[in-house]
């Protein structure tokens, strides 16, 4: 009996180690139904409802969806907004997607790519109702997809790095090896390379979203490789924190984070999402919406943009990336305009060419001048 | 590679190590009185999110590792009524004891998300020993809570193998019955060292939110308590070769990162994965070592104590 009982033990202990891996230590997958309506309406009110994969205090990707939300609601009077959060990207989805179509929402958001085909699904059995899709690709007769030029900002951030890099190395904190992810490194690499030539990026890959302990040793690191200026694409500030307890400089993403590291944040970007929600619930009240494949950049209302710079960051200096900035904006620039070569040396983008958005939305290969080799999935 | 960069490397794993380290000589602690707690996990990260609010509101950050060791310990005696009282299965209470610290501290840490911390614990170069050549740059530039656990390692190793109390308590863990047959009270023995486990668990979250990456993000310990329990057998129940693994853990975690930073070309799935290839291994090993020597195990663990079953 007692044999039996602490082999059963040991056993389960193996398992849970095992559930632990095959996770990934992922965050918590447990959807929280805690949907938080607002007042209940005077009058007809249009039902928006928004499906986050994370938590709303992520302080990052998607507290910045919500903020979105928010703004919305403090836009239209006549809108009633919804949210679910912690929706895992699994089957899960499909159910709350369809529950909330259901429940009579007109205009269902998600905001996370892995929702994409639970979506699709969705969208055909409620021909009514409008869904709109962040970073996925697929579109119907009523769903849409919408992301921001997040590479724009990203290269202007990468200026500010590369102006202010002594050792010439900068150190990038990633978490997956995502489009999205290669695309903002290889701007911020081509934006540091405008202005210094000689930069040269070190990746450290964290395999976690939002594992700040790792994010630490990782920024450690590359610190401790040479790089004196750091940018992430993870979701927590620690990567800042650790540059200013070691005295180097860092640039934020997603959210102003100097209060974190004010001595070490030069700049950041930060994406706005609100404006676009408002124009997609107009559309549809005025019925003119069509599911389009909307890809906003910085002219198009601040979708993302940087945030004030830092009294670090010298004020011809700023000038200068504010002229960039223009420029991307009135069309004279692009980040990704050729000649572009990638790590091997094969020439990507011709001269006089820039690469084109289907390029963008599935990039896979860095730029030259970015250490480090992207993860096989 | 040179040797300034290795030192780096070592250095960062130690404190790599220090929450598992925590987390892992409390899970000791609770083991050998026999009372198995997975439950690791849902502690550290209550701790951890305790840690942080108060140490952030009172801006002193003794008493929000302080609380954190109060919030550990009251989440540990969840388990130890369930467990000693009600004699449910331990590791039913203990998986359910982190899936509610887990939701617990997501809840708790709803308005604490991107508020940057105002206390935290910083190095601290300890006079004349941080002076001696790489020793001192690996050990003694560290933040207060890395020496704190040494000290404990230290504490422990004396109360467990020289005083009556550690007699008593690995006692309990190996054989219930005589404790009690000798008039001791078995029951007190098993609920002090699992909330106590549970107090050591809660430091070890309280050391990632206030040491470690100060702030406060759901499911920080990112399955951190998990590999403390399993240390816990690499170990052998043992405080000094839990301190061994913690360290070790921590500087393979600390080496892959520094590789992927050199642009060594490994996958760095590889290299992010080797910890926990480290962890089969030594549980496999040590699995096999403790059953030849037939040493180690509590023999008692993860059995209830029943006096009519006597």
């Amino acid at each position: 009996m007692k044999k039996i009982n602490k082999i059963g033990v040991l056993t389960l202990v193996l398992a849970m180690i095992l559930s632990v891996l095959l996770s990934g230590c992922s965050q918590e997958s447990k959807p929280s139904t805690n949907e938080q309506a607002s007042k209940p309406a005077t009058e007809e009110k249009i039902k928006v409802a928004f499906v986050y994969v994370g938590p709303v205090g992520d302080f990052g990707y998607t507290y910045a969806q919500d903020q979105g939300r928010k703004y919305l609601e403090s836009q239209m009077k006549n809108v009633e907004t919804t949210f679910v959060e912690n929706v895992p990207e699994t089957a899960d989805a499909e159910r709350v997607f369809t529950d909330l179509a259901q429940k009579g929402n007109k205009i269902i958001i998600g905001t996370s790519y892995g929702y994409m085909d639970y979506m699709v699904n969705v969208s055909k059995k409620f021909p009514d109702v409008v869904f709109e899709h962040c970073s996925g690709y697929k579109t119907t007769d009523n769903l849409g997809t919408y992301f921001n030029r997040d590479y724009q900002a990203r290269y202007l951030t990468g200026m500010v790095a590369g102006k202010y890099t002594k050792s010439n190395v900068l150190g990038f904190l990633a978490p997956f090896g995502t489009p999205e992810v290669i695309r903002n490194i290889d701007a911020f690499t081509l934006g540091a390379q405008s202005i210094n030539p000689k930069v040269q990026v070190k990746v450290v890959w964290t395999n976690s979203w939002n594992d700040p302990a790792t994010e630490k040793t990782a920024a450690n690191s590359l610190i401790d490789a040479g790089a004196d200026v750091l940018a992430m694409h993870v979701d927590s500030p620690t990567f800042a924190q650790t540059a200013q307890d070691r005295g180097v400089l860092a640039v934020g993403h997603d959210s102003d984070m100097s209060k974190f590291a004010p001595n070490s944040i030069l700049v950041g970007d930060v994406s706005n999402w609100g404006p676009y929600f408002v124009q997609v619930v107009k559309e549809v009240m005025d019925k003119t919406w069509k599911p389009t494949q909307y890809f906003g950049g910085i002219k198009d209302g601040g979708i993302i943009d940087i945030t004030p710079f830092s009294d670090k960051v010298d004020k011809d200096f700023q000038a200068t990336v504010n002229a960039k900035k223009q420029d991307i904006m009135n069309g004279k620039f692009d980040p990704f305009s050729g000649p572009i070569y990638d790590q091997s040396g094969t020439l990507k983008v011709k001269d006089g060419d820039k690469a084109p958005d289907d390029v963008l939305l599935s990039i896979n290969w860095f730029v030259k001048g970015v250490s480090g080799s992207i993860p096989k999935s | 590679m040179d040797l300034n960069y290795i030192i780096a490397i070592l250095a960062a794993g130690v404190v790599a190590g220090t929450p598992i380290l925590y987390a892992s000589l409390g899970e000791v602690i609770a083991e050998r009185s026999g009372i198995l707690n997975l439950g690791v996990e849902g502690m550290m990260l209550v701790g951890a999110v305790s840690a942080f609010y108060v140490g952030t509101y009172t801006d002193n950050k003794w008493l929000g590792l302080l609380v954190a060791l109060i919030a550990g310990g009251l989440m540990a005696l969840i388990h130890a009524v369930i467990t000693i009282v009600f004699r449910a299965s331990q590791v039913a209470s203990g998986l359910a004891l982190t899936i509610f610290g887990t939701g617990l501290s997501a809840y708790l840490g709803r308005g604490l998300v991107g508020i940057p911390p105002t206390s935290t614990f910083k190095a601290v170069a300890v006079p004349l020993f941080s002076q001696i050549p790489i020793i001192g740059d690996i050990f003694f530039k560290q933040d207060i809570m890395v020496y704190l656990s040494v000290i404990l390692v230290v504490i422990l190793w004396f109360v467990f193998y020289k005083t009556k109390i550690g007699l008593l308590l690995r006692a309990a863990g190996e054989n219930p019955s005589a404790v009690d047959a000798l008039g001791h009270n078995i029951f007190f023995v098993r609920y002090a060292a699992v909330i106590v486990g549970g107090m050591l668990a809660g430091a070890g979250g309280a050391y990632l939110s206030l040491a470690y990456s100060p702030s406060w993000i759901e499911n920080m310990s990112a399955g951190r308590g998990w590999i403390a329990v399993a240390l816990v057998i690499f170990a052998v129940w043992d405080p000094a070769r839990a301190l061994l693994g913690a360290w070790l853990f921590g500087i393979i975690a600390s080496l892959g990162l520094h590789l992927q930073a050199l642009g060594v070309m490994i996958p760095s799935n590889f290299l992010q994965m080797l910890p926990y290839v480290f962890t089969f291994v030594v549980l496999v090993f040590t699995t096999r070592e403790t059953k030849n020597r037939r040493s180690g195990t509590p023999a008692a663990l993860g059995i209830p104590y029943s006096r009519e079953e006597r």
